[in-house]
């Protein structure tokens, strides 16, 4: 399956899609915390507790990304080595495709070292939490912590992330349609969801973090 | 009008090559970017040196055979033509043109500006054809009708040229417009149904195992295409692509 | 060899080709295995022919110059292709295609050859298709149809300005699928320098690898020559840089008579010359004559304003201007055949009447179609009454479909947008009529030599109709060299595989390797294209489209002057043993030097005007061609003897049995 470009292609298309789809899940759980701390830590503790979510969703969401990221740097290396021992002195600038599309390694890269921080931030310390320390069960505890979290450092850090999150779905988002052969008289209008969605999600992420920076707990 | 050329200079494939530079004076607007090379060329003889080696044919903007990278662009800066048919009126007295040969691992230089591109050729050997015998007794011309969107959209495929400004274009050297438009011709065709599955199977084969790249989606290919071939054509292929995969 | 046998088969016209299928020898299957045959050129005819000899069997390979097959000239043809179909329903039939035809060739065309290419064109359509070329269609899903010039029929099927292209791929197409089998061997960047004559027979060629400048000896049982035309005699024409009469003239040289050189097209739709530096012409499709009108002022003066720019074209009523094809030809008007185009354009022309800077420009204005058919779209929209300038935009978009691509070449040529002024447009060099003798079969008069498409001479008189080359390179190469050659094959089907080892392989490889080096040693004054250009003026100006007997006599000494001076002074930098793009060009234009003068000998012996070949002395009181059917009613087929303007002439007389021969008139 992995000997041909196109399906490889095609399995970078559908991980990503999955992780897109996964974003609206996570950027949906996020919007609670802005509106009810009860809600926001009940779901968070589902996730947390769920043997369903915990056992079969999670490992397949790492095994997502791990795939899209692998079958990225394989892909950015072929492409390196087709394009051939010598490069152009002069560049085409920019005019014939956009900044976003030919850059997607370092956006992808910048999300990648971001979903470091992100694991670190919280998988690691619920992992800790869990199992290291084995602490009693506390459905109250999510809300906190994440406001907390918040500070200038991690606000900004994390804002710049998503933009960069953004970068990499304008593109990538409509472009997996593309390779999964999606052309049709909807076309048009799927490409237009695909920024909308590539602006909007990342935007959302960003305003949560920055509402909480903004408004700490007192 | 004066202009100043800056132009890749390789012996062979063995060698390794440099930019020259050439200046160039009593420019007519009127020339065409390879008569200004005539000129150039011309006057390389007349100092007994040899003369810039490009490919170029009809002329005319249909046979495909010219190439090069003219200050960054395949073909040069201007839309929907090829370098033959691109004329000095599109640059300014006094400018700076650089002129590279199209450049992909799969298109190596045979000399100065001149790359082997058979690379297409084995693409199309894999599969680009319907497979029909000349018998002088094959069904009537109009027996099956073929409905103009669809025949209309299938010439438009064909009208490829095969020049390899989209892999020269592309980021990763990817030949997927140039592999799709063909497979899209004959998709789109009732004649070429038949065969839909293993052709693009195979030339998509082919085409990976000459060593193009992987298409990103990053369009230059269709806006560097003299021809103007549609990345339609692409989202097509991968569609064939994938339900000829999933039927085996 | 005293007489041309044509191998014209006995029996009633309709049934020639029927009766000489059934009659010939044919290979059995398990023979054609043990058959090589060598094509060279791979446009409509050679590629069509290599394709449909390997699917019977034979081992093929193909050479061309070119980095593939699919770049042959053969793909610039923008206008049609000609099929006796008649779907169009309007009264179109084979016998009135083959009519057509011989009219329009002046009756200079050998009446059975060209019956066989009207009956076996309505496959050529049917094979077309079935092979995915996507001809233009009706919104019914059927194929459609437009007329071109010198017929009262719409028999032309097209794909847009670029059906050339499209039958290239289709043929290019079938042979990628005998390459993928095997039977086919594809040498591209590969030029034949000489043909291998063993026994008589052509049995090989010596080609120039070009990349490495390798020279290589390849052995076949059969040679074909699908090399097309010599139009770059002129050096300004509208064939490719590459095209040449090399392997035509190496055979002729070997023994291959040449006919009628000096029957050579000059179409008249061309983009006119705009200086010194230019190094081909462009053409305007026959198929705007549809809708194009051709028109010079009527008074001097405004012509004169034009030229200087004080007046637009735009700004003179219809009543100061001359529609001269429409007044000459009331019956065909703009859409008369191609000679008759160009001579009525030069008329006007040398009459002070041109309309560019070089006083050598007429107008194709589309005013009128755009519209009418403006009109008609509104008129079917609902838009009874619509300003001009709606109808014009409907108008203007009508044309566009019809003909984008060529307005849009012609705007970046030229740099004016032809959907707001008329075009400018003068004749230039298109296609040979003249080519190899070749016979009923297609061999030339070289026993297993073969000879094509536009390489060859025999379909189109001395005048080819539009839409007709693309209609004969693949008549010959799918449906007729494929079944002829094997009468000559059934006898070699014992000799086994032909050594390149041979003392005539050794020889010739030898001569061409001394002609190589005679180039090389020239002392360097001049470049290539410094002949080429002084070759193409002599001839354009003593052998174009009206030619004189003095001028004729001036331009075979001129020629034969130039071609000493040019082995003595050319330069050719670089180096023999290499890819030298020079030494290409240097001797193509070598053999262009002796083909010029043939051409200029064949021109001053044929003392009468018909088609493309205009004598001023024979002319009638309106100027029409005066021809003379008592004296010149033959093929010339000229015989090499060492010197061009030395050939020996033989005559091939041209029966016509079926066709009373008329005053050709389209008034």
């Amino acid at each position: 399956m992995f000997s041909s470009s196109l399906l490889r292609k095609v399995v970078m298309a559908l991980s990503g899609l999955f992780l897109i789809s996964f974003l609206a899940l996570h950027l949906a759980i996020n919007l609670a915390s802005i509106f009810s701390e009860e809600l926001y830590n009940t779901w968070s503790h589902f996730m947390g507790y769920n043997p369903v979510v915990q056992f079969v969703l999670q490992p397949i969401l790492v095994a997502g990304v791990i795939l899209h990221f692998v079958m990225g740097f394989v892909l950015e290396a072929q492409n390196r080595k087709a394009r051939g021992p010598v490069g152009y002195k002069v560049g085409s600038k920019g005019t014939n495709s956009s900044w976003l599309s030919r850059n997607m390694l370092l956006s992808g890269g910048v999300v990648l070292a971001f979903i470091g921080l992100h694991m670190y931030d919280f998988w690691l310390h619920e992992m800790i939490y869990k199992y290291v320390e084995s602490n009693p069960i506390d459905t109250t505890r999510y809300y906190g912590f994440t406001v907390e979290l918040f500070d200038l450092t991690r606000t900004v850090i994390y804002s710049v992330a998503f933009v960069l999150l953004g970068m990499h779905l304008y593109h990538g988002f409509a472009s997996s349609m593309q390779t999964i052969g999606f052309d049709n008289k909807y076309g048009k209008a799927i490409q237009a969801f695909a920024k909308a969605y590539a602006v909007v999600v990342p935007a959302g992420f960003i305003f949560i973090a920055v509402y909480h920076f903004l408004n700490p707990i007192q | 009008m004066k202009i100043h050329l800056n132009v890749w200079r390789q012996k062979n494939a063995q060698t390794n090559g440099k930019f020259e530079t050439y200046d160039l004076d009593n420019i007519s607007e009127d020339m065409s970017f390879l008569e200004m090379l005539d000129v150039l060329n011309e006057g390389l003889i007349n100092d007994g040196k040899e003369p810039v080696v490009f490919d170029h044919d009809c002329r005319e903007g249909i046979c495909g055979t010219c190439s090069m990278v003219i200050n960054g662009k395949p073909h040069g800066p201007q839309k929907l033509t090829t370098t033959c048919q691109l004329h000095m009126r599109s640059f300014k007295d006094g400018d700076h043109i650089t002129i590279e040969p199209f450049r992909a691992g799969a298109f190596p230089v045979i000399k100065d500006l001149m790359v082997d591109r058979s690379a297409f050729d084995r693409i199309q050997q894999a599969g680009g054809y319907i497979s029909v015998n000349t018998s002088g007794r094959p069904v009537d011309a109009n027996a099956i009708p073929i409905e103009k969107d669809k025949a209309d959209a299938s010439f438009n495929a064909a009208t490829c040229i095969g020049c390899g400004a989209c892999v020269a274009a592309c980021k990763n050297a990817s030949a997927m417009l140039f592999t799709s438009a063909k497979v899209s011709q004959y998709a789109l065709l009732p004649q070429g149904r038949v065969e839909a599955t293993t052709r693009v199977l195979n030339m998509v084969k082919q085409m990976d195992l000459e060593g193009f790249g992987n298409c990103t989606n990053t369009g230059a290919c269709e806006i560097e295409c003299p021809k103007g071939i549609s990345l339609e054509n692409i989202a097509r292929m991968n569609r064939e692509y994938l339900s000829a995969s999933i039927k085996g | 060899m005293a007489k041309l046998e044509s191998k014209v088969p006995n029996g009633p016209l309709a049934e020639k080709w029927s009766k000489h299928k059934n009659d010939i020898r044919l290979v059995n299957p398990a023979n054609k295995r043990n058959i090589d045959i060598i094509v060279i050129g791979t446009g409509l005819a050679g590629a069509s022919a290599s394709a449909s000899l390997a699917e019977l069997g034979y081992n093929v390979k193909t050479f061309c110059y070119q980095d593939s097959p699919r770049r042959a000239h053969s793909i610039a043809a923008q206008g049609g292709v000609n099929a006796a179909k008649n779907y169009q329903g309007d009264g179109d039939s084979v016998y009135r295609l083959f009519y057509d035809t011989i009219k329009g060739g002046d009756y200079r065309s050998r009446e059975a050859n060209v019956h066989r290419l009207a009956e076996v064109s309505t496959n050529i359509i049917d094979q077309c298709v079935a092979q995915g070329v996507p001809f233009a269609r009706e919104y019914g899903g059927l194929l459609d149809n437009r007329s071109f010039g010198g017929v009262q029929v719409s028999r032309t099927f097209y794909a847009k300005g670029q059906t050339g292209q499209q039958l290239l791929l289709g043929a290019y197409s079938a042979m990628n699928r005998q390459i993928q089998r095997g039977k086919i061997k594809s040498y591209t960047r590969h030029e034949m320098l000489d043909l291998v004559l063993v026994d008589g027979k052509a049995r090989g060629i010596i080609a120039r690898n070009l990349v490495t400048g390798e020279l290589e000896r390849h052995s076949a049982h059969a040679v074909v020559l699908a090399t097309g035309g010599y139009g770059n005699v002129f050096y300004l024409s509208t064939y490719c840089m590459g095209a040449n009469v090399m392997a035509a003239w190496r055979a002729h040289r070997r023994g291959a008579h040449f006919a009628n050189p000096c029957f050579t097209q000059i179409h008249p739709t061309c983009i006119p010359v705009s200086g010194d530096h230019q190094s081909k012409l462009t053409l305007m499709s026959e198929s705007l004559r549809n809708d194009g009108r051709i028109w010079v002022p009527k008074k001097l003066e405004d012509a004169k304003a034009i030229r200087e720019g004080k007046l637009k074209p735009t700004d003179l009523a219809e009543e100061d201007r001359d529609y001269y094809l429409e007044r000459r030809y009331p019956a065909f008007g703009n859409l008369v055949p191609r000679d008759v185009a160009s001579r009525a354009a030069k008329e006007r022309c040398d009459a002070g009447f041109g309309v560019n800077k070089t006083g050598e420009a007429v107008y194709l204005d589309f005013d009128s179609a755009i519209m009418r058919y403006g009109r008609e779209k509104a008129n079917t929209m609902g838009l009874k009454d619509a300003d001009d300038k709606k109808v014009r935009v409907l108008g203007e978009e009508i044309v566009e479909a019809k003909y984008g691509n060529l307005f849009q070449m012609y705007e970046k040529i030229v740099n004016e947008n032809p959907y707001k002024t008329p075009m400018k447009i003068y004749p230039a060099v298109h296609y040979a009529m003249g080519g190899l003798w070749v016979d009923y079969n297609l061999m030339t008069s070289i026993p297993g030599c073969y000879a094509a498409g536009e390489a060859n001479f025999s379909d189109h008189g001395a005048n080819r109709l539009g839409a007709s080359a693309l209609m004969q390179g693949l008549a010959d190469g799918y449906f007729v060299l494929p079944y002829t050659i094997g009468d000559y094959l059934a006898d070699d089907i014992q000799t086994g595989s032909i050594s390149t080892d041979l003392p005539e392989f050794e020889a010739a490889e030898e001569a061409v390797k001394e002609r190589l080096e005679k180039l090389m040693s020239g002392s360097g004054k001049h470049s290539v294209d410094y002949y080429h250009k002084k070759l193409g003026k002599i001839m354009w100006n003593k052998c174009g489209m009206s030619r004189n007997e003095q001028g004729l006599k001036e331009a075979i000494k001129e020629i034969a002057e130039l071609r000493e001076d040019f082995y003595k002074n050319v330069r050719i930098p670089g180096e023999l043993n290499a890819m030298n793009s020079e030494l290409e060009k240097a001797h193509r234009v070598a053999d262009f030097l002796e083909l010029g003068e043939l051409f200029a000998v064949d021109a001053l012996n044929r003392n009468e005007s018909c088609g493309g070949h205009f004598r001023e002395e024979y002319q009638t009181e309106e100027g029409e061609a005066l021809r003379d059917d008592e004296n010149y009613r033959y093929v010339a087929a000229w015989e090499y003897t060492g010197v061009p303007s030395e050939a020996k002439l033989h005559k091939e007389e041209l029966v016509y049995e079926n066709i009373e021969l008329k005053t050709r008139s389209y008034k």
